[in-house]
């Protein structure tokens, strides 16, 4: 398992420009594959726009603890691109006035940021509905000064969001690097400990789950099913929703894809999985991203390629709900991760 | 940087890298056609095709445990076709490879036990033909 970014390794995929070639050649450019406009079209949703803005998504840096082989950030301990303290004071200034009843923090693993607890506690007055960390788990164990973030979040209502892709050992370790798995764990008790993803409680935790390889995920629900009945009877550990997420082909995925010669079949898989329900309510019509260095994007993928938002507000400092709103979304074949099947989004299945 | 990336990346943008008809009877890609049966034969082929869909539908077995059953069978009636997507719906399930694996083993078991069950007739013919 890679120890390193595909940015550190200096790789041609760390380059969003190398990735929406391979994204826009190949199957599609041969015409064996529609494009995704092409399909968005058929239904009369061409060109893409948002509806009501709900979630504002920010992206507080690449920096993490753990280098996942599927991560769409290519994120890992290399990634230097971490929120300043200024491009945090614009943010809550938009959240401070956003219509958004959902804030949500990403990264890399948001915790690494030095700004990050003085940001969730600035954040945290503002009055947000929900406010989401999606934290890694392993963070919590990976440093003495992580050990009190299960209270630090209580303490902040925060709604905790982790990535697990399996309950077995063995799947967890072969995706996320070795010993995930068991500090995962320890980190889901903790979490329980403060009160954390028990039934009827206010504090949430959810889980995450990536397929573990080429291949979409299953029924969300029985996958919920089989993740809650495993968790409580080996570990003990409880929690509320699990998000099944499609991996999108970009970035590290991608990379992935190519090298074990699953990219085409993975695409097949995707485009014969179009579901056009799942396009009204894919998440880039709900949500705005935000990137470490304040630049928007339709949703954390289109930020990892590059593609800012085709309006004439494209950074934080000049941030106009209305004029955003008014915006085409910018599609292309990744996309069709995100209306496979039951649609999938940052808050798993989308109908 | 990487050699093998930039000469996948290479084969993708100039469009080398395509499918050609395998010169063998079995072709991965005939998988994602199977469909195309109901175009020669509409009526039969939608009644399969619901009756199938009906059939790995959540009822008194899960759609999990389905889904193991039909990869123990794939592998009895040596369904290569059957083989590759039961293998990627256990996955799509989250079954691990050791329950995967025990499937395999107890359609095998089955399938041994019913040549040797054969046994017992051998046996019958043999002491009847026997002084």
């Amino acid at each position: 398992m890679a120890t390193k970014s595909l940015k550190a390794r200096q790789e041609a995929l760390a380059e969003s420009n190398t990735q929406l070639d391979i994204l826009n050649g190949g199957i599609f450019a041969r015409g064996e594959l529609p494009f995704f406009k092409d399909k968005v079209a058929a239904i009369g949703q061409f060109p893409l726009k948002p509806g009501k803005l709900e979630v504002l998504q920010i992206n507080v840096g690449y920096m993490c603890n753990q280098v996942c082989e599927h991560c769409h950030v290519d994120a890992g301990p290399d990634r230097k691109e971490i929120m300043s303290r200024e491009t945090m004071e614009q943010c809550l200034d938009v959240i401070r006035k956003t219509a958004a009843h959902t804030l949500d923090l990403t990264g890399g693993a948001p915790e690494m940021n030095p700004n990050f607890r003085w940001f969730v506690e600035e954040a945290s007055k503002a009055g947000i509905k929900d406010f989401i960390v999606r934290s890694n788990l392993t963070i919590i164990r990976a440093n003495k000064k992580y050990y009190d973030l299960p209270e630090f979040f209580k303490k902040h209502n925060v709604h905790v969001i982790s990535s697990m892709p399996h309950y077995t050992r063995g799947k967890t370790d072969k995706q996320r690097g070795d010993g995930v798995f068991d500090k995962s764990i320890k980190a889901l008790q903790e979490l329980n400990a403060v009160g954390y993803g028990l039934e009827g409680s206010e504090l949430r935790l959810d889980l995450v789950y990536n397929p573990s390889g080429a291949y979409l995920p299953g029924d969300q629900a029985a996958l919920e099913r089989d993740f809650k009945k495993a968790l409580m009877e080996d570990f003990d550990i409880s929690f509320q929703n699990l998000f099944a997420i499609t991996n999108l082909p970009i970035s590290r995925f991608l990379d992935y894809l190519i090298a074990s010669e699953n990219y085409e079949d993975y695409m097949y898989a995707l485009v014969d999985a179009y579901n056009p329900a799942a396009v009204e309510k894919v998440m880039c019509t709900n949500t705005i991203s935000v990137s470490w260095d304040g630049w928007l994007y339709d949703c954390d993928f289109n930020q990892m390629l590059g593609l800012k938002v085709a309006s004439k507000v494209k950074h934080i400092k000049d941030y106009n709900e209305e004029v955003l709103n008014d915006r085409n979304i910018i599609i292309s074949q990744h996309c069709y991760g995100c209306t496979a099947g039951a649609g999938s989004s940052c808050q798993g299945t989308v109908t | 940087m990487d050699v093998y990336h930039i000469y996948i990346h290479n084969l993708y943008i100039n469009n080398i890298i395509h499918t050609e008809m395998a010169n063998t009877y079995y072709d991965a890609a005939d998988l994602r056609k199977f469909g195309k049966i109901t175009e020669w034969s509409e009526e039969l082929g939608t009644k399969f095709f619901d009756y199938y869909g009906k059939v790995f539908e959540e009822g008194a077995l899960s759609a999990r445990e389905k889904s193991l059953i039909a990869l123990a069978v794939a592998h009895v009636v040596k369904c290569p076709y059957c083989i590759d997507a039961y293998t990627k719906d256990g996955l799509q399930k989250g079954i691990t490879k050791e329950e995967m694996m025990e499937a395999v083993h107890a359609g095998a078991a089955i399938e041994s036990g019913a040549t040797l069950v054969h046994g017992v007739q051998m046996m019958n013919k043999y002491n009847k033909l026997s002084m």
